[in-house]
């Protein structure tokens, strides 16, 4: 059963302040995840403190890296429940937990991070995870702009 | 709200991915939640069975890859199948 509104609002906001667009609603996933390109991350955030309160503060952090996603977006478990299950129909192969995040290049999965990846972790060790993938798949503003 | 608990007062694993190897040879991996009189109390437990396909290790390292399949939204594990538990997240680094 969702928590009240008033109860996780800072949570989505922490998301959108970080630069991540919500996505509550089923077309609005399949507007953004329907047809990619280039790298996206997927935030599927979670009221659960024991990994989401790192998780949140560990993507901010992430998100400071040169090399970044082209788009982060988020949906939430356990309050947007149908947008959350069209979410997860893009990673499929993944068992759903929350919170987890998941990385596209193109369409395709390229990385993934579980909650088991996360709980128990602080936010740095997590956000270390995430910047050793944003260096793999994704590329920096500037090598984007010298390449054009 | 970051670093909010929203159920403090619990044990150290309460809400940490576990893996509790049984002394029937099964292994089970969930979300810790409680000790009760009956047993470990999981959510969202996989179970893995020794006389299937894979070995423990090729079924850890799937788990940690793709996430657990759960076979059980609830599982009490009786203290006496209890042989060893750990984090998942120690098994792999």
């Amino acid at each position: 059963m969702p928590y009240s509104e008033m109860m996780v609002k800072p949570m989505r906001e922490e998301m959108v302040a970080m630069g991540a667009q919500e996505l509550r609603t089923v077309e609005q996933v399949d507007a953004e995840l329907g047809d990619q390109r280039g790298t996206t991350l997927v935030f599927v955030n979670s009221v659960c403190g024991c990994a989401a309160g790192n998780a949140r503060p560990a993507l901010r952090h992430a998100l400071k890296h040169t090399a970044k996603p082209d788009r982060v977006v988020t949906v939430f478990a356990g309050q947007d429940l149908p947008a959350t299950a069209r979410a997860r129909q893009y990673f499929a192969d993944y068992q759903p937990s929350s919170p987890s995040i998941a990385l596209f290049k193109d369409g395709e999965v390229v990385s993934f991070l579980h909650r088991h990846q996360i709980e128990g972790r602080g936010p740095e060790a997590v956000a270390a995870e995430l910047v050793k993938a944003f260096d793999q798949f994704c590329t920096a503003p500037e090598a984007s702009r010298a390449a054009s | 709200m970051s670093g909010h608990v929203f159920h403090p007062g619990h044990e150290d694993l309460h809400g940490i991915t576990v893996v509790l190897d049984g002394v029937s040879g099964r292994t089970y991996v969930g979300r810790y939640h409680e000790r009760t009189d009956a047993g470990l109390l999981l959510h969202d437990v996989g179970v893995h069975d020794p006389t299937g396909g894979l070995t423990r290790e090729e079924y850890l390292k799937r788990t940690n890859k793709f996430g657990i399949r759960a076979d059980h939204k609830l599982l009490v594990v009786p203290h006496d199948e209890v042989a060893c538990l750990v984090r998942l997240n120690e098994v792999f680094g």
